[in-house]
């Protein structure tokens, strides 16, 4: 009980949270939102232990392919968007046969060549993907009311609350397969493969799966954002955003399903308000290097250990309320 | 009649280094078959052959008639045949449980779509119940909530069997499972073994402990540098001149 409770109180206090902010704190908010998804997909990644360079170019994919879908062909956004993700994952089943050829290191770097390669193939070719420019003039989300609220996707608002029902959707769904016996073969494959291959697990087959559903969701958040900032380019999912979403995974620690989320809000939070507010503008990458290494130095296990040790307390308390009542 | 487990004409050549050559025997069903030799006999290679790690360079592994050779593992545990390994190979850092449920992939084979509707309940169940089964037939049961890579070694071992077991196997190959163990987990162990074979499972073991196997097993092929050299029950491997040349050493080989 006190845990649906513990979910009605934080869906509550995400749905009323805009309503505290400035209107650029909002749109923070919307690309926060999409990024939570961004960095819960990558989870899933590497649960199997294989770490990607190459995520936010998968992220691209969707975007593009969203973005080009709804612009060339005419296609409703929402479903758009969605093909968008199916175009990431597809690809990566298609970029799953060379690169798991490699593992641990050369998969990373494997990666990092495979986004390389597709962000040339925007650059390059101007038709259909705009070369260097990009994409410009993405159609809007096409507003719609659902009787008690307008969406109105010029304001933030409507769209943070659009992406964040699609993005607690899809992390539920994550976390479904995180749970399941698919989530436990995943894991089996990460700490002992050869193990796990006796016991009858097709390496090949998990490893592909958890690549493509990763890629699947880091689309859809990738149509998300396309939808929403209206222009798109090959430099829009470079490797320094790479860079941020490995930082976030890091920070916030991959043990558990929400450390990486917990990263991500947290940073996001540090850098773009804290810091904003402080009057670092030109200092702020120095100071959110500086807090990446301090916190790998202090705190190896991620931002996910303090709060496992919060919450490891109340199994003690949880037995005393229980004689209480 | 067709054989159960056949290896016929096996060859490993690593270069120039020649690890298995032309090793032929036949596992029959609901044995304990030991396979023995020195160190470096090619034992472990042969293991690795069967068990679809290693593609032999030529020869065949047929089971029931059907050649698995150059399967890969998963292909051949899939037909029956699950491995333990050298070492605590576990899921060190999942629980006893979990790892007993990663044994029960094969029966209870995940559907990632099943699995986040909802509609993997049954499934669910009896894998864990699969599971809790082979963990009380290996004497783990009270130690399911365990990290496995805290268990003391001859836990370990138990639980790298169970893991095996757990999958409904038909042959389980066991790569020195005795190693480490000391004289009362030694004997525990064999008779675990015993009960294994008392349900039909065969096992093929490679180990170097003589009292173990001598006292195990129903048929023994014993190799030396990679070759056939001799086979049949304990008592005359014990007594086979050739084996007790190649243990300990024939005076050509003393130098």
């Amino acid at each position: 009980m006190p845990r649906i409770l513990f979910f009605a109180l934080g869906l509550i206090g995400l749905v009323a949270l805009p309503h505290a902010l400035s209107f650029s704190q909002q749109e923070i908010l919307v690309f926060l939102v999409i990024n939570v998804l961004l960095v819960a997909s990558y989870r899933l990644l590497t649960l199997t232990g294989e770490w990607s360079l190459g995520h936010v170019v998968i992220m691209g994919v969707g975007a593009y392919a969203s973005a080009l879908f709804s612009k060339n062909l005419g296609i409703y956004v929402p479903f758009a968007m969605l093909l968008g993700g199916m175009t990431s994952a597809l690809l990566a089943v298609l970029l799953s046969f060379p690169l798991f050829r490699m593992k641990g290191f050369y998969f990373l770097i494997g990666s990092f060549a495979a986004g390389e390669i597709i962000r040339l193939l925007w650059k390059r070719f101007r038709d259909p993907f705009g070369g260097a420019k990009g994409i410009k003039g993405i159609e809007p989300m096409p507003d719609f009311s659902i009787g008690v609220y307008e969406f109105d996707f010029f304001e933030p608002i409507s769209y943070y609350y659009m992406s964040g029902a699609v993005v607690v959707f899809c992390l539920w769904i994550l976390w479904r397969i995180e749970r399941s016996p698919v989530g436990l073969t995943f894991h089996a494959v990460h700490w002992q493969d050869k193990l796990a291959e006796a016991s009858g697990v097709n390496l090949r087959a998990y490893r592909t799966l958890a690549f493509s559903i990763a890629s699947g969701f880091a689309g859809l958040s990738g149509a998300l954002l396309a939808h929403y900032v209206g222009t798109i380019n090959p430099n829009s999912f470079d490797v320094e955003v790479m860079v941020f979403v490995l930082t976030w995974a890091i920070v916030g620690g991959t043990a558990t399903f929400y450390g990486p989320i917990l990263g991500c809000v947290v940073l996001t939070i540090l850098n773009e308000i804290v810091l904003r507010e402080l009057g670092f503008e030109q200092m702020r990458p120095l100071i959110y290097g500086a807090i990446m290494i301090l916190s790998i130095l202090f705190m190896p296990k991620g931002l996910e250990s303090i709060v496992q040790r919060l919450t490891r307390r109340t199994p003690v308390a949880a037995p005393r309320e229980k004689v209480a009542e | 009649m067709t054989k159960f487990l056949e290896i016929r004409g096996l060859t490993m050549r690593f270069g120039g280094l020649l690890a298995v050559d032309n090793l032929s025997f036949t596992v029959e069903h609901g044995q304990i078959h030991g396979l023995i030799g020195p160190n470096g006999a090619g034992k472990t290679t042969t293991f690795n052959m069967i068990s679809g790690f290693y593609k032999p360079t030529s020869g065949k592994v047929l089971l029931r008639g059907e050649d698995i050779s150059g399967l890969k593992t998963h292909e051949v545990a899939r037909r029956g045949v699950v491995r333990t390994f050298q070492h605590s190979t576990l899921f060190a850092e999942l629980t006893v449980l979990e790892n007993a449920l990663v044994g029960t992939h094969m029966p209870f084979r995940p559907n990632i779509f099943a699995a986040i509707i909802g509609w993997d309940k049954e499934d669910r169940i009896g894998a864990e119940a699969r599971a809790r089964e082979a963990l009380e037939f290996f004497g783990l049961e009270h130690l399911a909530q365990e990290r496995a890579g805290d268990l003391s070694h001859g836990h370990q071992r138990a639980l790298g069997m169970a893991v095996a077991y757990a999958s409904h196997p038909d042959v389980i190959l066991l790569d020195e499972p005795f190693t480490g163990m000391n004289p009362e987990e030694t004997r525990r162990m064999m008779g675990l073994m015993r009960a294994l074979r008392d349900n039909g499972i065969t096992l093929l073991l490679v180990e170097h402990d003589m009292q173990a196997i001598m006292g195990l097993c129903d048929t023994i092929t014993c190799m030396s540098f990679g070759k056939f050299l001799a086979e049949g029950g304990p008592a005359e491997i014990r007594n086979h001149p050739a084996v007790i040349e190649a243990y300990l050493g024939g005076a050509r080989h003393v130098a």
